[in-house]
């Protein structure tokens, strides 16, 4: 044992060379230092969300930290256990999942370091949320979808459990009853455009009459449309969810009839707003509200700058 | 004499000495690694992976491979939520056992019955959840609590299991018959192991660990997600391999498990430390089990 912590030592001693000069942590300067804690960085939405909370934290003179708890709420305690030993002066928590968040927004508390909820709600004591409502937007799909077409229609699920999966479905369920369009068939498609494809083609082999198609993100609803081909847009209306770039452009195309976007840069440089606001001990917003946008062919041209 | 008294320490001890050395290098780069709170979440944040870990040690050690265990995990602390966690215990072995009936007595290639059984456990966990996190009752949410400040129960649980596995491993015939297994299965049945029915309490054991850890990380939360440590098992496997074990059967410690769980857990914990961005975090854990593994074929040369 102690001729292993020898060699150890020397060995470290090298090993410094390289990793001493990387570290600068968190004790340099009167900087204030934010930490983020991201659900997930396999997922453009939420690399968006970093780059606006990045462009803010720069904007105003504050340091970001960014770690990611790649969709696991275990992992994601672990990170915000980390960054309060680091010492930053505000967490921005984009919970993995709402209902299990409560012992990240534990140790925050239990540290005294302001929490910030974003995009998705935080059990416990915030002092500010940001967020726009999946729920709601959900709805504003099936308004929207019941606007394009009406009859049977096919709903494509992202990953069972997942949050955000089960807010937009519950939202989209609540709002059908506004058009005249009724769920035929439905499919789980883990928010992945290929099985988006695949599956939309098992729908419409057994209800090949689908006038319609939800999908609850982008992705899922870009694969819906490949399986459609030339359908898509014309005698079958897609609605997707995210507003990314190559939604957008499915729109400009004609073949998405709807996206419901969230704005995942404003959400990600509200949230550092209020984070500085925190930090400095000033007053922050306790809700602060981003909205979600239905974007159509009559309005995309506002999203695609 | 001196170069194998050298290789011989290495793949004995290398994985000891790049924790030792991993650990320092973190201690002088950020004061906020070397306190005691945090070395003390590093043992928390272990704790999960080293318990799935220490139970893919016995079936790793025997020559086989669990696939399954993060989806037991995550059904065994689901079926303990929604009922009373020694079920989830239960279930977890049982779980276990139909991967060694799979592997006896089916003669189905490890890799593949417990890829079954990934897939199967984690359906059920959907299914008996109907896709919903699940509150944890009190005494599964103890097991993820603190027993007094700086000392939470999922560390102390971690250093049990320790213990018992090395119990195990070092003196139960269940224990040499793995190493008997996994060094050579013809010799194995040959000296008159029943090597069919030792599979069968393997991989029994494998599952019956992994329902605990599932347990443990439901108490850390308060709750059983339906997507919980989904995943683990590559951790499990990665923390074995880094521990010095072979994947090719015969050879492995618990000692090296643990410290192949803990080299994990300060990884993960010093990277965000030192403010790595999490796309390289992912390049470096990487990176830091391939060297791992090429230890391990370096001593087999």
């Amino acid at each position: 044992m102690k001729v292993t912590r020898r060699i150890a030592l020397t060995l470290g001693a090298v090993a410094l060379a390289a990793t001493a000069c990387g570290g600068t942590g968190a004790s340099g300067g009167s900087d204030i230092t934010i930490g983020l804690a991201v659900s997930t960085l396999n997922n453009p939405f939420f690399v968006e969300l970093q780059q606006g909370a990045q462009e803010m934290a720069d904007q105003l003179g504050a340091k970001l930290t960014v770690v990611d708890a790649q969709n696991d709420a275990t992992n994601q305690v672990n990170q915000v256990q980390t960054l309060v030993t680091q010492g930053v002066k505000a967490i921005i928590l984009n919970p993995v999942d709402s209902k299990q968040s409560a012992p990240a927004a534990k140790a925050a508390e239990l540290a005294s370091i302001p929490l910030i909820s974003v995009d998705r709600s935080v059990e416990g004591k915030v002092a500010a949320e940001v967020a726009s409502n999946n729920v709601q937007g959900g709805s504003l799909a099936a308004i929207e979808l019941g606007r394009a077409t009406s009859g049977e229609v096919g709903h494509l699920k992202g990953i069972q459990g997942a949050s955000a999966s089960r807010d937009r479905g519950q939202g989209f369920e609540q709002g059908l009853n506004s058009g005249n369009i009724k769920v035929a068939a439905e499919a789980v498609a883990d928010f992945d455009r290929a099985k988006g494809l695949n599956e939309t083609t098992n729908l419409m082999q057994g209800h090949p009459t689908l006038k319609g198609i939800f999908a609850e993100n982008d992705e899922m609803a870009l694969g819906a449309i490949k399986a459609l081909g030339a359908r898509a847009g014309k005698d079958v209306m897609v609605v997707g969810f995210d507003g990314t770039p190559d939604g957008l452009k499915a729109i400009q195309e004609g073949t998405l009839a709807a996206t419901v976007a969230q704005q995942p840069k404003l959400l990600g440089s509200k949230a550092v707003e209020q984070a500085v606001h925190a930090a400095k001990g000033e007053s922050v917003q306790q809700v602060v509200d981003v909205e979600v946008k239905v974007i159509t062919k009559q309005n995309v041209a506002e999203f695609t700058k | 004499m001196t170069t194998i008294s050298i290789r011989k320490y290495a793949s004995e001890n290398g994985a000891l000495a790049g924790l030792l050395v991993l650990a320092l290098a973190l201690a002088i780069s950020n004061p906020a690694f070397l306190t005691a709170q945090n070395l003390v979440n590093v043992g928390v944040q272990a704790a999960a992976i080293a318990i799935l870990a220490f139970g893919m040690t016995f079936v790793v050690v025997a020559g086989g491979i669990d696939l399954s265990v993060g989806s037991i995990a995550a059904l065994a602390a689901m079926v303990g939520a929604l009922t009373a966690g020694p079920v989830g215990l239960v279930v977890g072995a049982l779980c276990g056992l139909v991967n060694g009936a799979m592997i006896s007595y089916g003669k189905l290639p490890p890799f593949i019955a417990t890829l079954a059984m990934l897939s199967v456990a984690r359906g059920l966990t959907l299914v008996v959840s109907e896709g919903q996190p699940h509150n944890t009752d009190e005494l599964v949410t103890f097991l993820g609590s603190n027993l007094a400040p700086m000392l939470p129960l999922p560390l102390l649980l971690m250093l049990a299991f320790f213990g018992i596995t090395g119990l195990i491993l070092t003196r139960t015939n269940l224990g040499r018959r793995m190493y008997a297994i996994g060094g050579n299965e013809e010799a194995a049945k040959l000296s008159g192991i029943d090597v069919r029915r030792q599979k069968l309490w393997i991989y029994a054991l494998s599952g019956l660990f992994a329902a605990a850890a599932g347990l443990v990380l439901a108490g850390r939360l308060g709750s059983a997600g339906p997507q919980a440590a989904a995943g683990y098992e590559l951790d499990a496997i990665a923390a074995v391999v880094i521990g010095g074990a072979s994947l090719s059967g015969g050879v492995g410690r618990a000692t090296g498990t643990l410290v192949g769980a803990l080299v994990l857990a300060v990884l993960r914990n010093g990277l965000n430390l030192l403010q790595v961005h999490p796309f390289w975090q992912q390049v470096v854990i990487g990176v830091v089990i391939a060297l791992a593994a090429l230890l391990d074929s370096l001593r087999r040369r």
